[in-house]
């Protein structure tokens, strides 16, 4: 009862702030247009903007143990997260500065109009690439080395259950966790990035085909790509997959080629869709009948006249669909049927170390681990978005 | 300030944003407009003509501010007023009249209903009597069953209907002032005559002050009490309609003026029994189900140029089609050098191909964005004549210096980086490129300024006397006619109504359609369109006259 009594009474007091707001605004500057044309919901807007800061601030200075000694995993958590965010705003800003005194010409240029976020995204995915290409240069042991030392806690610290080793600790059978969260990215990552290529390379061609000839043969196509698009694509990529576990028997890697083909030819659906539509939209310029006029083939047509002017929204595309085909690969391996053990792979590993979350109460730190596979996913969907928007801003010749 | 001014916008200046720098539009203009005058604005794109005109709303685009000056509509300061004091002006005191009413109206909602918003929130009339007087409107607009039009989507009416209904809705509310920004622009001919007899009528009758935006002087002759001349963002003059006209004392000014004097003599008749370069031969074509063309004949000789007129729709592209082979005719022949061509493209040789080049109407949608000109001009060359490395390189300066551009600048830029002048140059020059006998113009110089359009006009003429070329001229317009063609052939509805040399065709006496095309071009002269109207009747002008004859 009493939480409704501040809600309700939090929020008429913000209303009555934003009317004051306004008028005193208005009063104070001698009506500029700011002040004069602001709507009343825009006042409210900033008061509520303010007093919720305000709440946040609070909040983060709260301390994380209480006087019993017992940790508070909302505080704790809540820091982090702010940290975190801090720290990557200013590691983005430090690479853009980085970037726009260092290179040739055109890439100061581009890093001079890139906003932060991109900047972030940029960093992260080079940081994701690093990982991935060197993974077995830069993580401590090998993807499938079991240690006698089972569920070591995280923190490294032998007096709450850590070992120096082992900065992330364990897994039930004694397998770093570090490490395997290294190995995880070029699994992980390298799979999709290579399920996607193959996904644009089918769906791209034949999109672009369907376009150009029309006809008979876009009518197939289009049809067939309805079918599939009908079923739900998850569900669709399960019974598949059940099929594909069946025909690879014990060939491990047999089955990570049938999901990387099964996913593709899903995720290609997509993609023909958005190349024919793109596509169909280019042939219709004169430019394209003057080729046609002067007697051009089809590979020219293809790949010299429409292909160059259908890159902007294919690339922006297949930024896209890279994160729907990544968490896909996770979702399926969360499920048990992506990518096998022993290889070390995100989904699972959230699947693996998802009861660690009961911890939360008593250490905020071993309760994070799950967390720290699903934050390595959400942070690349994050980074790739960022520099996703900012491509389709550019190509959309949005300059302002 | 005197007091009977009801718009007087002093010394503004506008800039517009372009990487990240403030680029002067405007530099400094002043205006004055008195209640039920009409302001024709002439200019050049790019002169800041519709951005003015909107400055003159207190209103500028996204990416646009005004950096000084002021604008006073009736004693309020528009620039400065509070957002709810222009929102009670704008809309009804001050009305707006696009260029696209096809792509101002909102295509989910009908005419009428778009029409009563305006008075109803002003609450100027009820929703009602608003649409009582909306159909009033019509009427006077000379709308055809106004009091049914009304109740139809924007999709179901004309270019020309539209355009009108637009008009009512700017009236609706009975403004002060009203802009016109190119209302006619996209119109035909016919069509055109028809709304500016419209616009002006509505205009007088009202007593409502306007300002009318164009490029086109012939129309704003008509319809303007003064005219003011601008170029890049500046005045160059400013006088009253007749004397502008007679005695314009720029040399800006003059050269408009002077433009539409190109001309090219008449050639003498080509001796019979020599074969035409191209022969169309009882053409029939249709779009799946329907006809298009009916029994189309006509030849094109050597080095000679064969205008083909009329309004859109009448067939005159889909003829050109026929001819490329992009639309193989249901029956007849298309003969090259005596020779029958297969009628669809596929089936003609690269030889065949080559011969016959087209020219598009829109140099932004002819020209690959994503190549340069080098690549653009280069292509032909080396898909035609095999060339390649230093010789293709030669060959494509050549060919640059053949169209007046210096090919150093040019070779290595994207089509954005041109004007649309350069872009349509780089549009001759890959036709060029073929070294084909033939080419078909599609309307190459409506989409540009008229100077430049005669600088185009100019160089094709100079092309076809140096390299013995025959086009085949797309056009509406029938300035472009009188300058440049051999021999004109007129079409209505997919027929030919009537064709002959250019010297006959625009003497008396013609077939009735030809007659109305003619009698509908704007001439310079300011009582042109009043001395028709008295002629001719309102009822026999524009679409209505056309209707009647089918």
């Amino acid at each position: 009862m009493s939480v409704w009594v501040w809600i309700i009474g939090g929020l008429a007091a913000i209303a009555v702030a934003g009317w004051l707001f306004r008028l005193f605004g208005q009063k104070a500057t001698g009506n500029k247009p700011f002040f004069r044309d602001m709507p009343y919901s825009v006042a409210f807007g900033y008061v509520l903007g303010v007093v919720l800061l305000a709440l946040a601030v609070w909040y983060y200075f709260q301390p994380r143990v209480n006087d019993m000694g017992i940790p508070s995993a909302g505080v704790t958590f809540f820091g982090w997260a702010v940290n975190g965010f801090f720290i990557a705003a200013a590691a983005a800003w430090v690479f853009r500065l980085l970037g726009r005194n260092v290179g040739t010409k055109g890439t100061r240029k581009l890093f001079r109009q890139m906003p932060l976020t991109a900047s972030f995204g940029i960093l992260v995915i080079l940081i994701y690439a690093t990982l991935a290409i060197f993974a077995g240069i830069i993580a401590p042991h090998g993807q499938e080395d079991v240690f006698a030392k089972v569920n070591v806690l995280p923190g490294g610290n032998i007096a709450t259950g850590g070992d120096p080793a082992f900065p992330l600790g364990t897994d039930q059978i004694g397998r770093d966790l570090l490490s395997r969260l290294i190995y995880g990215a070029q699994n992980t990552v390298g799979i999709a990035f290579a399920t996607t290529c193959l996904a644009f390379f089918f769906g791209g061609s034949l999109g672009f085909l369907a376009a150009t000839l029309q006809g008979w043969l876009d009518q197939v196509l289009s049809r067939a790509v309805d079918v599939l698009m009908a079923i739900p694509s998850l569900i669709f990529a399960l019974l598949l997959m059940t099929i594909a576990s069946a025909w690879a028997g014990s060939e491990k890697w047999l089955l990570t080629v049938y999901m990387v083909l099964i996913i593709a030819l899903i995720d290609s659906t997509r993609v023909f869709r958005l190349a024919r539509a793109v596509g169909m939209n280019i042939v219709v310029m004169d430019y394209i009948e003057a080729a046609k006029l002067r007697g051009e083939g089809l590979g020219y047509l293809i790949f010299r006249e429409i292909l160059p002017n259908a890159t902007a929204p294919l690339l922006a595309e297949f930024g896209l669909r890279f994160c729907f085909v990544f968490l896909t690969i996770a979702s399926l391996s969360f499920l048990g049927v992506g990518i096998q053990p022993p290889l070390a792979d995100w989904g699972t590993m959230v699947r693996d170390l998802a009861q660690f979350i009961n911890f939360a109460q008593f250490s905020p730190l071993t309760a994070a681990l799950p967390l720290l596979a699903a934050g390595a996913i959400a942070l690349l969907t994050v980074a790739v978005n960022f520099v996703v928007d900012w491509m389709l801003y550019r190509s959309s010749g949005l300059k302002e | 300030m005197s007091n009977d001014n009801l718009l007087t916008i002093r010394n503004i200046k506008i800039e517009g944003r372009s990487d990240e720098t403030w680029m002067p539009i405007i530099n400094g203009i002043d205006l004055d407009l008195k209640k039920g005058e009409v302001l024709g604005l002439i200019g050049e794109s790019g002169a800041g003509k519709s951005t003015l005109g909107l400055a003159a709303m207190g209103f500028t685009r996204d990416g646009v501010r005004v950096s000084g000056g002021t604008v006073q509509f009736d004693g309020i300061d528009l620039l400065t007023a509070s957002a709810a004091t222009k929102r009670a002006l704008l809309g009804k005191r001050i009305a707006y009249v696009a260029q696209s009413a096809a792509a101002s109206f909102n295509p989910a909602h009908k005419l009428i209903d778009q029409h009563t918003e305006g008075p109803s929130q002003h609450g100027v009339m009820s929703r009602a009597e608003s649409e009582a007087d909306g159909i009033e409107l019509y009427r006077k607009l000379r709308l055809p069953n106004p009091e049914q039009i009304g109740f139809r989507y924007p999709h179901q009416v004309s270019g020309g209907q539209l355009q009108r209904a637009m008009t009512a809705m700017a009236m609706s509310c009975r403004p002060d002032l009203i802009i016109f920004d190119e209302p006619t622009t996209a119109l035909d001919v016919t069509t055109q005559i028809e709304v500016l007899a419209a616009i002006r009528n509505i205009v007088e009758e009202f007593d409502t002050a306007a300002i009318y935006i164009t490029h086109d002087l012939a129309v704003v002759a008509q319809m303007a009490d003064r005219i003011k001349v601008l170029l890049k963002g500046d005045e160059v003059e400013e006088a009253d309609t007749r004397t502008m006209l007679s005695a314009p004392t720029q040399d800006y000014t003059k050269s408009l003026w002077a433009v539409r004097a190109f001309q090219r003599p008449q050639k003498p008749p080509v001796a019979p029994g020599v074969t035409p370069v191209v022969s169309v031969r009882n053409v029939t074509a249709s779009y799946g189900k329907v006809p298009v063309l009916h029994d189309v004949s006509f030849d094109i000789h050597e080095g000679r140029t064969v205008a083909v007129v009329g309004e859109s729709g009448s067939g005159k592209s889909t003829t050109a089609r026929c001819i490329t082979g992009l639309l193989p005719p249901r029956e007849g022949v298309i003969e090259f050098d005596g020779e029958a061509l297969p009628l669809d493209y596929r089936k003609r040789s690269k030889m065949q191909l080559r011969q016959a080049q087209m020219i598009y109407q829109m140099a932004d949608t002819a020209l690959n964005p994503r190549q340069t000109i080098g690549q653009i001009i280069s292509r032909p060359v080396q898909f035609y004549m095999g060339l390649s490395g230093k010789a293709l390189r030669r060959r494509v300066e050549e060919l640059l210096e053949e169209i007046e551009l210096p090919a150093g600048q040019f070779i290595d830029r994207l089509p954005s980086e041109l004007s649309g002048g350069q872009k349509q140059r780089i549009g001759i020059a890959r036709a060029l490129a073929a070294e084909p006998k033939f080419i078909i113009c599609d309307e190459v110089t409506s989409a540009l300024d008229q100077l430049v359009a005669e600088g185009i006009l100019k160089l094709l003429a100079r092309l076809q006397d140096e390299l013995k070329l025959s086009y085949m001229f797309i056009t509406h317009d029938l300035a472009t006619v009188r300058s440049i063609a051999d021999e004109v052939v007129v079409m209505k509805d997919g027929r030919v109504v009537e064709q002959g040399p250019k010297d006959e065709m625009f003497r008396p006496p013609h077939h009735a359609y030809t007659d109305l095309l003619l009698s509908s071009v704007p001439e310079m002269d300011p009582d042109w369109l009043t001395n028709l109207l008295q002629a001719r009747g309102v009822d026999n002008i524009g679409d209505a006259a056309v209707d009647k004859m089918t």
